[in-house]
C-alpha cells in the first residue's frame, strides 16, 4: 500500500490551517536547515563526497543485477536467505511464511518505509500476530493509528503536548500524577515499556540503510539503539530493503554513510550505525538464530530504463523535505503516500502510476531546494517536471488547465496576437486598479485574489511604448 | 572595461512587458550606462515556461524557437529576471537536447544569455552604480536566480553602492516566497501558507522596502504585503540602481 487516501488539494487546505500541525511544523524549519547546513560547513569535503556517493550508486544502478546477486551469494555463504519479491504481496507472504514457521506471537520492528509500503503492520496483525515499533516516533504514530509523516522523523507533525496526551491516554496502568510534560519523561516512559516488548519478541524486523554486496551485510543507522536491540535479541531477523539500497563494499557505504547523516540530522555520524552480517556463529555472544532478507522491487527495475533511475539513488535522509517550503506548509500526511515531499512525490508516481498521484508533481514551485541539498544529487524539480509532461501527454492533466495552457500558448507564439491582447490587457487591468494601484477581485483570478492583491499594471506595454519612443526618434 | 559598445537584445519578460514597464526602461539604462548598444526584438512574446512547467512540452519548445529565432546575431540577451534568464540559459538546451537542428542554435543562446545584475558585474566588470536611494532595504533572492544561476553577491554589491541605502538581511532568506508561475493559482491555500511566512519575515527586517530581481515574485510578495495592508513599499532592484523610483510602488497608487 503506497497510497493513504484523501484528496491532495482538500487535504492541504485542512494542513495549513490546522494549528497543531503549523505548531510542529515550525520546528522542521528551523532545526533541519541549520543543523545540516553546519554540519556540511564543517566538513571541506563534503561536495566532493556529495559527488562519490552519487557516482557509487550510479555505478552500483548500473550494474545491479551483479550486485545483488553478488549481495544474495555472500548472504547464503554467511548462513542466511534471500527471498526476491517483486510485489508487496509478495514480500508479506515471504515475511508472515517466516513468522509463522518461527511461531511468532510477537515481532519487534525497527524504523522501516518498506515496511509502510508493503503495510506490513496491517497484515501481521491479521495473522494473529502483533507488531511493535520500536522506534520513538513509529511507537508514537503506531499508537495514534497514524503513518509517518516523514521518513526519518515519523512524528513530526505532533507537538510534545500531544504525545503527552497520547501516553496518557494509552499507559493507563502508570501512576496519572507522574510527570511527563519533559522530553526526556517521554523517551523514559516508551523506553521502560518497550524493555520487555524487547525481551518477548519471537521475530524482529528492520529495515536497511544500505546491503553491502561484498559481505552480504545489511547495515542500518539509528539514533536510539532501538534497532540493535530489534536485530539481536529475538530468534529471527528479518531485514527488509528495497533492491536499490544495495552497495558493492563496506568502503562505499561508509563513504555514502558520511554524507547520510550530515544531510539527515546534521549529525557526523548517527549514534549507533550497526552491520548485521548473517545469524549468529558458533560462539558467538548474542544474535538471531536465522537471519533472512526479504528484497522487493515493486516496480524499481521498471525505472532502470529511464529518467527516473535517478531516483533510486535516494537513500532516505529526509533533506528534501526538511527543506521543502510545500512540506513545510503542509506535512508529510497531506501527501497522502507512504513517501511524502519531494522525494515522494517523485516515487509515488513510479509506484502508483501517474493516473493516481498526478497532484504531487504539480504541488511544486520548483525552487529547487530540494535538489540543492539532496547528497545523492538527484535532480528532483527535474524529474517533478517530467512527470509532468507524462500526465499532460497521457491527458491526465485536467481539462480546463490544458485548455488554459493551450490558449495562452496559441496566443504566445503569435507576436503581433500576443501584442495586442498583453496591449488590451495592460490598459483594462490599469483601468480597474487605477485609484488603489492594486486589484482586491479580478473575475477569473480567484486563486491570486482570494489572499492576495494584485498589483495593477502601469498602463501601456513595456513594448508599445518602446516602439512608439524608436518611432519619435526616426 | 572596453569601450566598444556591445549590442545586446533585452529579453523583456512577459511580465515586465505587461505589469511594469518602468522596470525595462530601467534596464535599459543601466545596459547602456554599461556600454551597450540596446535592441528588443519585437517577435518576442514569452519564454515559454508556463507551458515547460506545466508539461506542455510541444508548445514551449515552439514558443522557445520564436525566442530562439528573434534573439540570434545579438553579442548577449539579457534579462531583468533570473527565472526567465535560467529558462533560456538551462532549460532551452534540454528542451532541444534530442533535435540536431535546433541543439546547436539553443546552446549558443543560452550561452550568450545573462540575468540582467549579474550581467552588469560578472560580463561588464560594474562595481557600483550612480544612485541614491534614501532608507533601509531588504532583498529577497527569487529561486531561480539563487539556486539556477548561482546569483547571490551580485545584487548586494551593487546595492552597496546606492547612496544613503541601508540593506538588512532577510531572516530564513533561501526560502520560495510561493509564487512557483501557475502554482500560485493551483494550489493557492500551500501559496498563501508560503507567502504569509516570507511577508513575516520581510516584516521583521524593518525594512521600508523590499527589492528582488523577478517580477513574478514581486507581484506575489507586494500583493499579500498590501493585502495585509503592510507599510512596505516594493520594487524591482533594477529601479533602484538606475535611480529610477519616481513611478509608484508595485501595488502603490499613483499621483492623483
Amino acid at each position: 500500500m503506497t497510497s493513504l487516501g484523501g484528496d491532495f488539494s482538500e487535504n492541504a487546505r485542512a494542513a495549513v490551517t490546522d494549528p497543531q500541525l503549523q505548531r510542529a511544523m515550525a520546528h522542521v524549519k528551523t532545526g533541519f536547515i541549520g543543523k545540516r547546513a553546519k554540519a556540511a560547513a564543517r566538513l571541506p569535503e563534503f561536495e566532493v563526497l556529495r559527488d562519490a556517493s552519487r557516482d557509487i550508486k550510479d555505478h552500483t544502478l548500473a550494474h545491479l543485477d551483479l550486485y545483488l546477486e553478488r549481495f544474495e551469494t555472500q548472504v547464503t555463504v554467511n548462513g542466511g536467505h534471500v527471498h526476491w519479491c517483486a510485489t508487496p504481496a509478495e514480500a508479506r507472504a515471504a515475511i508472515l511464511d517466516i513468522c509463522r514457521q518461527a511461531g511468532a506471537r510477537t515481532v519487534t520492528k525497527g524504523k522501516s518505509m518498506i515496511g509502510e509500503e508493503i503495510d506490513i503492520n496491517a497484515h501481521l496483525e491479521a495473522a494473529g500476530i502483533v507488531p511493535v515499533e520500536t522506534d520513538l516516533g513509529e511507537y508514537i504514530v503506531q499508537m495514534r493509528h497514524e503513518r509517518p509523516s516523514h521518513i526519518i522523523a515519523p512524528a513530526v507533525h505532533l507537538t510534545k503536548d500531544t504525545i503527552e496526551a497520547d501516553f496518557r491516554a494509552h499507559h493507563r496502568d502508570l501512576p496519572a500524577d507522574r510527570q511527563l510534560s519533559e522530553v526526556p519523561q517521554l523517551v523514559d516512559e516508551a523506553r521502560q515499556i518497550l524493555r520487555q516488548r524487547f525481551l518477548d519478541a519471537d521475530v524482529g524486523i528492520t529495515g536497511a540503510n544500505f546491503l553491502v554486496a561484498e559481505t552480504g551485510s545489511s547495515i542500518i543507522v539509528t539514533n536510539e539503539g532501538n534497532g540493535d536491540l530489534t536485530q539481536t535479541l529475538p530468534r529471527v531477523h528479518i531485514v527488509i530493503a528495497s533492491l536499490e539500497k544495495v552497495v558493492p563494499t563496506l568502503e562505499d557505504a561508509t563513504t555514502i554513510l558520511r554524507v547520510l547523516a550530515r544531510s539527515a540530522t546534521g549529525q557526523e555520524f548517527s549514534t549507533y550505525t550497526t552491520v548485521s552480517t548473517g545469524p549468529r556463529r558458533p560462539g558467538d555472544v548474542d544474535g538471531p538464530e536465522a537471519y533472512h532478507v526479504v528484497l522487493l522491487d515493486n516496480g524499481r527495475t521498471d525505472l532502470l530504463d529511464g529518467p527516473f533511475r535517478e531516483v533510486l539513488r535516494c537513500i532516505r535522509c529526509g533533506a528534501c523535505m526538511n527543506h521543502c517550503p510545500v512540506y513545510h506548509a503542509i506535512g508529510g500526511h497531506a501527501y497522502g503516500s507512504v513517501y511524502p515531499g519531494p522525494i515522494g512525490a517523485v516515487l509515488t508516481p513510479a509506484l502508483l502510476g501517474i493516473e493516481a498521484a498526478a497532484d504531487l508533481p504539480e504541488a511544486s514551485t520548483f525552487c529547487g531546494r530540494c535538489e540543492s541539498v539532496c547528497p545523492m544529487r538527484i535532480p528532483l524539480p527535474n524529474l517533478l517536471r517530467h512527470w509532468r509532461e507524462r500526465a499532460f501527454a497521457k491527458k491526465v492533466t485536467p481539462g480546463s488547465v490544458r485548455a488554459g495552457i493551450g490558449a495562452w500558448a496559441f496566443v504566445a507564439r503569435r507576436p503581433a496576437l500576443y501584442a495586442l491582447a498583453t496591449g488590451v490587457a495592460a490598459r483594462a487591468l490599469a483601468w480597474l486598479g487605477r485609484r488603489r494601484g492594486r486589484l482586491s477581485r479580478l473575475p477569473l483570478a480567484g486563486g491570486w485574489t482570494r489572499f492576495r492583491d494584485l498589483p495593477a499594471p502601469q498602463g501601456r506595454t513595456f513594448r508599445e511604448q518602446w516602439a512608439a519612443q524608436k518611432s519619435a526618434r526616426r | 572595461m572596453s569601450n566598444a559598445p556591445i549590442r545586446v537584445g533585452l529579453f523583456v519578460t512577459c511580465l515586465v512587458d505587461l505589469f511594469r514597464p518602468s522596470v525595462g526602461f530601467a534596464a535599459v539604462k543601466l545596459l547602456r550606462d554599461a556600454g551597450c548598444d540596446v535592441e528588443v526584438p519585437a517577435a518576442q512574446t514569452c519564454c515559454g515556461q508556463p507551458a515547460y512547467n506545466s508539461g506542455d512540452r510541444a508548445d514551449a519548445k515552439a514558443i522557445a524557437a520564436n525566442v530562439i529565432a528573434a534573439f540570434e546575431g545579438f553579442d548577449y540577451v539579457v534579462a531583468p529576471s533570473g527565472s526567465c534568464a535560467g529558462m533560456l540559459r538551462v532549460h532551452y538546451p534540454e528542451l532541444f537536447a534530442d533535435d540536431a537542428a535546433m541543439a546547436p542554435r539553443a546552446r549558443a543562446l543560452a550561452a550568450r544569455t545573462y540575468e540582467l545584475i549579474s550581467f552588469l558585474t560578472d560580463v561588464r566588470g560594474l562595481r557600483a552604480v550612480d544612485a541614491r536611494f534614501a532608507g533601509r532595504v531588504t532583498y529577497h533572492d527569487s529561486c531561480s536566480g539563487l539556486r539556477e544561476l548561482g546569483i547571490r553577491v551580485q545584487p548586494r554589491d551593487l546595492l552597496g553602492s546606492v547612496a544613503g541605502l541601508e540593506l538588512t538581511e532577510l531572516p530564513e532568506g533561501e526560502a520560495c516566497c510561493g509564487f512557483g508561475g501557475t502554482f500560485c493559482v493551483k494550489y493557492p491555500e500551500i501559496s498563501n501558507a508560503m507567502v504569509a511566512a516570507k511577508a513575516a519575515c520581510i516584516r521583521q527586517t524593518g525594512a521600508e522596502t523590499l527589492l528582488a530581481g523577478d517580477l513574478g515574485c514581486l507581484l506575489n510578495m507586494a500583493g499579500k504585503l498590501k493585502r495585509d495592508g503592510a507599510d512596505v513599499r516594493v520594487r524591482h532592484v533594477a529601479e533602484v540602481l538606475a535611480g529610477m523610483t519616481d513611478t509608484p510602488a508595485i501595488g502603490e497608487p499613483g499621483p492623483g
